[in-house]
């Protein structure tokens, strides 16, 4: 038996750098350092986890739709124990939204071979928690989603989802996608060997024709959804500071009672 | 006037606060046509029309309990055949946005995530999203098919606007994936008593300043004094000190009360992310070069062990 697994990673812009809009109003990933999501690493976590509790032979890919620079998104995944990456890469893509980015996805795993999807939570840019649910009902599998815990045997997936109202365990027969949050269990750091065998594992290069699709489908122009506007959130006027020298928690009663609050 | 959809949440027919404020946009740009599924369905209807729902469908069935997502989206999917809605709100919890998500691609709709605002515009509804952890505003609409849009909580006053809210069974025919994932147990989470943290006016958090799980009576203190709900950063979930349930910030909760008090939190962008909306913000921290000074509406430079239990008495004396 063997597994074949597909991890979905999306190359964001760095969340500590001045993230921006360029003026098409698509994220303007030139000024930015991007990296792997970072909630996506619980995602490649969770696959090698499964990998090496199985006694079936299990093949970990990592997919990514993404400009040029998404190659080092996929390069971190391989170093992290991923055995190989594709790259969904196509001018065209530029502006894409996530029903778009989601059949750009699908069109790939189903070309690469699955019996399991996973997924981050969401990305740390566009933060929607939509692509895992969009991959499943465009592959017509199940979704087992927002797992804080997963394990997959003969066939069967299980995890538990913790909501607000309960928390959930749920089960599906594969092929399925999976979702895991990070509550899952720490990501690993890639280890020296771990990068250097990973500057020899392949990375296939798709583009649009690659996977049957039309420009028009993709893209600012295949977008279901406008960006009309981005404003900068005005800085917040300096506060009031104290130092606390015995009185602070009063001061603050007093400024809590001043705006109504008490 | 056209008809706009809203999916209510609901626990055992009581509807829960976000749906009502989706019900005063849904107002701005047509009539609200509820729909609500699952045990306690048609017991939301008082409380729906009370709040300007002209119709609500109700379906009770099984599979919406016994089965993840799919279900829902099978009967949102009957609605919208059976009322061709103007737009679809749904609430922006996990699922909802799931539910929405699925729905907009099988009716060939785009979808917007976590608006902040909607209001009418000439080409449908424009909403408001607040991204980047809150550091931009933007304005957008769907451009394809039907809007389907999931709406934050406290993104709107909930306004009372009676109507006729007439119950009207929904038929709903369940597709090949309904019964894909199978929920095969179910633990409910036990109430604390204090507020919803998402719909809560005030909110106290405690970070890893909070150093301990015994010391976060101290927080839950304040925050009993002032009718508020408990958050906590990362830091003090992963811990272990508070579940993570009350996790402020990314992935976590993502908060906008009229009030937030951080303690012991030095306000990380992922933190911010969750509680930068907040209206006015509070926090006390040791260190005055904390980031978290650069939000703060009033910050105290102080030890946590200080000044929270002082600050918590003086609240209690105040108010008597
Ligand atoms: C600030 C901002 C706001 C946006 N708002 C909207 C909107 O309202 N409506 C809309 O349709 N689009 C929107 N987009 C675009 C949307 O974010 C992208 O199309 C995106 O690729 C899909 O959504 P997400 O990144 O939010 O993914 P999520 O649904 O949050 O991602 C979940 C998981 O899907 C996988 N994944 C997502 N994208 C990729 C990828 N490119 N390659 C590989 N795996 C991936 C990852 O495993 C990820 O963890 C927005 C983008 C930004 C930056
Ligand atoms: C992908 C990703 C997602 C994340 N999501 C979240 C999220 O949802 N929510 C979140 O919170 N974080 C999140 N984080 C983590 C985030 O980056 C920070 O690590 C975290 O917010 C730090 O928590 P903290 O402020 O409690 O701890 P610290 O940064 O360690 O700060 C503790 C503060 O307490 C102060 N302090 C210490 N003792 C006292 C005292 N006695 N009295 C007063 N002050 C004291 C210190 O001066 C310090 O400023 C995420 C990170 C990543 C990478």
């Amino acid at each position: 038996m063997s597994l074949r697994i597909v991890v979905t990673v999306k190359y964001v812009p760095d969340a500590t750098g001045d993230r921006h809009f360029a003026d098409d109003l698509t994220v303007d990933r030139d000024d930015v350092d991007g990296l792997l999501s970072e909630l996506d690493e619980y995602a490649v976590e969770q696959a090698l986890q499964i990998s090496e509790n199985s006694d079936d032979d299990v093949e970990i890919t990592v997919l990514t739709v993404g400009p040029e620079d998404a190659k080092d998104a996929l390069r971190k995944a391989l170093s992290m124990g991923a055995d190989k990456a594709i790259h969904v890469e196509d001018d065209d893509l530029h502006g894409t939204d996530a029903i778009g980015t989601s059949l750009v996805l699908a069109k790939a795993i189903e070309k690469a071979g699955y019996d399991l999807v996973i997924s981050g939570l969401a990305s740390t840019d566009g933060t929607m928690g939509v692509v895992p649910a969009l991959l499943a009902e465009r592959l017509g599998v199940p979704q087992v989603t927002l797992l804080s815990e997963v394990s997959v045997e003969g066939g069967t997936v299980k995890g538990r989802r913790d909501g607000d109202a309960a928390s959930e365990q749920l089960e599906a027969s594969l092929p399925a996608v999976v979702s895991v949050t990070d509550q899952s269990g720490e990501a690993r750091y890639p280890s020296f060997k771990g990068i250097m065998a990973a500057k020899k594992k392949p990375v296939q290069s798709w583009d649009l024709s690659d996977l049957d699709l039309e420009a028009e489908e993709v893209g600012l122009e295949g977008a279901w959804t406008a960006v009309d506007s981005a404003t900068e959130r005005p800085a917040r006027t300096a506060g009031t500071i104290v130092k606390d020298e015995g009185e602070g928690g009063k001061q603050l009663a007093e400024f809590l009672a001043g705006q109504k609050f008490i | 006037m056209a008809e706009v959809l809203v999916f209510v949440d609901h626990v055992d027919g009581a509807v829960r606060k976000p749906t009502l404020e989706l019900l005063t946009l849904a107002r701005r740009i047509g009539e609200p046509v509820a729909v609500a599924l699952g045990p306690g369905a048609e017991n939301t209807a008082a409380a729906l029309a009370e709040h300007g729902a002209t119709r609500v469908l109700t379906s009770d069935a099984s599979e919406y309990a016994d089965y993840l997502v799919v279900p829902k989206v099978d009967a949102l999917q009957a609605a919208v055949a059976a009322v061709s809605p103007a737009a679809v709100l749904v609430p922006s919890s996990a699922e909802g946005k799931e539910i929405a998500a699925r729905l907009a691609l099988r009716i060939g709709s785009g979808i917007i995530t976590d608006a902040t605002d909607l209001e009418a515009g000439d080409e449908g509804p424009v909403a408001t999203q607040s991204v980047f952890a809150a550091s931009f505003t933007t304005k957008s609409r769907v451009s394809k098919g039907t809007p389907v849009i999931t709406v934050k909580p406290n993104s709107a006053a909930v306004e009372a606007a009676p109507a006729a809210g007439a119950v009207e069974a929904l038929a709903v025919t369940f597709s090949a994936q309904a019964t894909g994932t199978k929920v095969t147990g179910r633990t409910p989470r036990e109430s604390t008593g204090r507020p919803e943290l998402t719909e809560a006016a005030i909110v106290v958090s405690g970070g890893r300043g909070v150093n301990g799980a015994e010391n976060f009576a101290i927080i839950e203190s304040l925050a009993d004094s002032l009718g508020a709900a408990v958050g906590a950063s990362r830091a003090a979930v992963d811990a272990g000190w508070y579940p993570h349930t009350n996790q402020v910030g990314q992935t976590g909760k993502s908060v906008s009360p009229q009030l937030y008090i951080a303690n012991g939190i030095s306000g990380a962008i992922q933190h911010r992310a969750g509680m930068q909306t907040s209206k006015t913000i509070v926090a006390v921290n040791k260190d005055a070069e904390a980031p978290i000074f650069d939000l703060v509406d009033y910050g105290v430079v102080g030890d946590l062990f200080d000044v929270v239990p002082q600050l918590t008495e003086e609240i209690n004396t105040r108010k008597g």
